[in-house]
């Protein structure tokens, strides 16, 4: 029999362990990938006292932009870190994201050394997140959720030598940036797809929150299946989750009964796509190519190439090139991308598809020219006139052809 | 008939209510023993991620691998099982402590998802999915057809487990001395049943059940793994034992009662029948309070048959 203090405190070491294992998980540093191979030398690290402020295609660097050193020592490696809303595996969202992580480790091999925080809730525990990269030493940080943009902006605040860097959001600042990419101009290629494939015209949208952002796509999402199919319906059912499997599962189901026969699902699991492949209809996903794994019902998904951003933005925080701004890829630069599309779509759709892919990569959001009508007949969008970006990015009504509501005020 | 709104709300609670039955009999029976297990969460991931590496390994024919992909998965929420077992009967540690550092350690972010990026199992789907059975051609038969034969396998067995579950519990000798333990260890133990005994083996079969609900999450309702997949699907079971006063008939009745609300709200929204939907998603969680505040009163008390020493460590006297 073991005595009461020794089981005492094998029973301690034991949960501590367990809690201790538990954590370690969630800390995991990433592996160094050696990709020598693939490997794009930077030929000087050392950062200049003249340094040239960053470009690309597509980012708008803000007003008054000055260069935020937030380069290490000469010589050493940068240590970037990113923030997950979700698990690296989620086969979309996040997992897109890590390959991002992964593409800079590649490009700049010993030069960098990468960290993932996973599974971070929204709110005061993505604050302690930050502190925490800071601490370690970390001189820029991604973070890859539209929640944690306050955090942001108080870690911004707090760090002048941080770089931050922000997706989905809005606020920029001296040492905060934001990214992302035309969704819509995938969503809009999806439509065509869905609008192609759908028999009886009606089209299942498993959506997540409405903000702008969805929104935005989803109305892009219905002028595309309304380009092919001029009096398709687009009926959506928030589920109010980015991620909860058998709810999206459900929410699919729920519409599948309701008489449509094509589905799109813009969340982060392929469950839709399983209620989909029980009833034999399209699906049109989001994120990540499924085509392998859906071969009989895949139509098509938008992809995000979140490398074409971060490599060189990691590479200019190494050599003290780095600055604030807002940068908006699309088709045009490859950070957007269209994934496979399935054997079940027409050859028409098919080409369909690729026009309007050359038309959009040219004119990133050029759906969005009228005349359009929101849902209850008014004209929203003027003949001849595109909405403007700031326009887009504020979109909070839904086109005509949607059925569903949005939250009111 | 069949696409009667009822119908299809009916028959999408019995397919999701049913992972949430497996792990809420497994706490059941272990909550009798006088054990509280709140690593429920955790047991039903691991049994998940198991059951999705044991569908792309095992060789043989479909329904052997369906098979053995259930019997893994239930060995490995059996095994996080014996694991709290020893620590809250042997060590005696504290049972709250025990159940929660092991649904963080098993859970979202612990052991499964080591395990699912060790072994590689979300790169693709589960090679045998458990699917849907129209048993004896029923299927189409008017409303029934879809609500009761045309489900999983699991399905099935669920409903057998219930029937077994109270006639052990109410109507064996073993089920009786089980109550017993879980009642008054110190008089069970006079009586002369062997209290730990008993409590582990019904912790570990409460944890080769929540292993089974797992393995529903990860080869029937979704046939893949994804990180977290159950998204507490687990906390909702211990919930429901309470809210089916430790009997398997109501708890039955609870794991039913919870998925028809969340399926309500989606066919609702999905018909654009304008309501609210905030309230309508509430609601299985409203009830789940009434239910407690209910069970909390003096009178509930004497009557709803709470194991009263749910959660003590027993302890013979030793000096």
């Amino acid at each position: 029999m073991i005595s009461g203090r020794r089981r005492a405190w094998l029973a301690f070491a034991i949960v501590g362990a367990l809690v201790l294992a538990a954590c370690g998980g969630t800390d995991s540093a990433t592996e160094v990938v050696e990709e020598t191979t693939d490997t794009v030398a930077v030929t000087d690290t050392t950062p200049a006292a003249a340094a040239e402020p960053f470009t690309l295609a597509n980012f708008t660097p803000m007003e008054g932009a000055e260069v935020v050193n937030c380069a290490p020592p000469a010589g050493e490696p940068i240590k970037a870190a990113w923030i997950y809303i979700g698990p690296i595996n989620d086969g979309g969202w996040t997992q897109a994201h890590h390959e991002g992580l992964k593409a800079v480790q590649a490009a700049l091999g010993d030069q960098v050394i990468t960290t993932y925080k996973e599974n971070i809730p929204e709110g005061p525990q993505a604050v302690q997140t930050i502190d925490q990269l800071v601490a370690d030493g970390n001189t820029i940080i991604f973070a890859n959720s539209y929640g944690y943009q306050d955090a942001f902006v108080e870690g911004a605040a707090k760090y002048p030598d941080v770089c931050f860097e922000h997706m989905t959001g809005y606020k920029i600042s001296r040492n905060l940036s934001q990214s992302f990419g035309a969704g819509e101009d995938g969503k809009y290629l999806s439509g065509i797809a869905a609008g192609g494939d759908t028999k009886n015209g009606k089209i299942g949208v498993v959506a997540p929150f409405p903000i702008p952002e969805v929104i935005r796509g989803i109305n892009a999402f219905a002028l595309g299946a309304r380009s092919v199919n001029p009096s398709a319906t687009i009926q959506i059912v928030w589920t109010n989750t980015w991620f909860d499997p058998a709810l999206e599962r459900k929410a699919a189901e729920s519409l599948i009964a309701a008489g449509v026969d094509t589905l799109a699902a813009f969340q982060d699991s392929p469950a839709t796509g399983e209620a989909a492949k029980v009833a034999g209809l399209g699906w049109a996903g989001y994120g990540a190519d499924q085509n392998a794994n859906f071969p009989d019902i895949w139509l098509n998904a938008t992809i995000y190439q979140w490398a074409v951003y971060e490599v060189p933005r990691v590479k200019a925080a190494l050599e003290g090139r780095w600055i604030a701004g807002d940068y908006y890829g699309n088709l045009g630069d490859g950070f957007i991308k269209m994934s496979s599309i399935g054997k079940r779509v027409s050859a028409d759709t098919v080409a369909k598809i690729a026009e309007a892919s050359a038309r959009l990569a040219a004119a990133s959001g050029s759906m969005f020219t009228g005349p359009i009508k929101g849902q209850d007949g008014t004209e929203k969008i003027a003949a001849g006139v595109t909405a403007s970006h700031g326009e887009q990015m504020g979109m909070f009504y839904l086109v005509e052809g949607i059925i569903g509501d949005l939250p009111k005020g | 008939m069949n696409s009667n709104l009822l119908v299809i709300i009916a028959a999408s609670a019995v397919f999701y209510g049913t992972p949430i039955l497996f792990a809420a009999l497994g706490e059941l029976i272990t909550e009798r023993s006088g054990v509280l297990n709140l690593g429920v969460e955790g047991m039903m991931l691991i049994g998940a991620v198991t059951g999705v590496w044991a569908s792309q390994h095992v060789p043989g024919t479909s329904w052997f691998v369906v098979l053995a992909s259930i019997v893994i998965g239930a060995t490995a929420g059996g095994l996080v099982a014996a694991l709290h077992a020893f620590l809250v009967i042997t060590l005696r540690t504290n049972q709250t402590v025990s159940g929660l550092a092991i649904t963080i350690f098993a859970g979202g972010l612990g052991l499964s998802s080591y395990f699912a990026n060790v072994w590689n199992v979300a790169a693709k789907p589960a090679s045998h999915p458990i699917r849907v059975l129209d048993v004896a051609g029923l299927a189409d038969t008017p409303i029934i057809g879809p609500i009761l034969f045309h489900q999983t396998i699991l399905t099935y067995f669920s409903w057998l487990l219930v029937v077994v579950c109270t006639i052990y519990l109410f109507h064996t000798r073993i089920g009786m001395q089980l109550r017993a333990v879980g009642e008054s260890p110190q008089t069970a133990d006079a009586m002369g049943i062997n209290v730990v005994k008993y409590r582990y083996i019904h912790t570990i079969i409460g944890g080769i059940l929540a292993g089974v609900g797992g393995v529903y999450y990860s080869l029937a309702i979704v046939p893949t793994w994804v990180d977290g997949m159950t998204k507490g699907a687990g906390w909702i079971a211990i919930a429901l034992v309470i809210f089916g006063f430790w009997r398997p008939d109501l708890t039955l009745a609870g794991a039913y009662l919870f998925g028809a609300m969340q399926s309500l709200s989606l066919t609702l929204k999905a018909r654009n029948v304008h309501i609210n939907g905030d309230i309508l998603d509430a609601l299985p969680f409203v009830m789940t309070i009434v239910v407690l505040v209910a069970v909390s009163s003096g009178w509930a008390h004497k009557r709803i048959g709470a194991p009263a020493a749910l959660g003590q460590p027993y302890e013979r006297e030793e000096r």
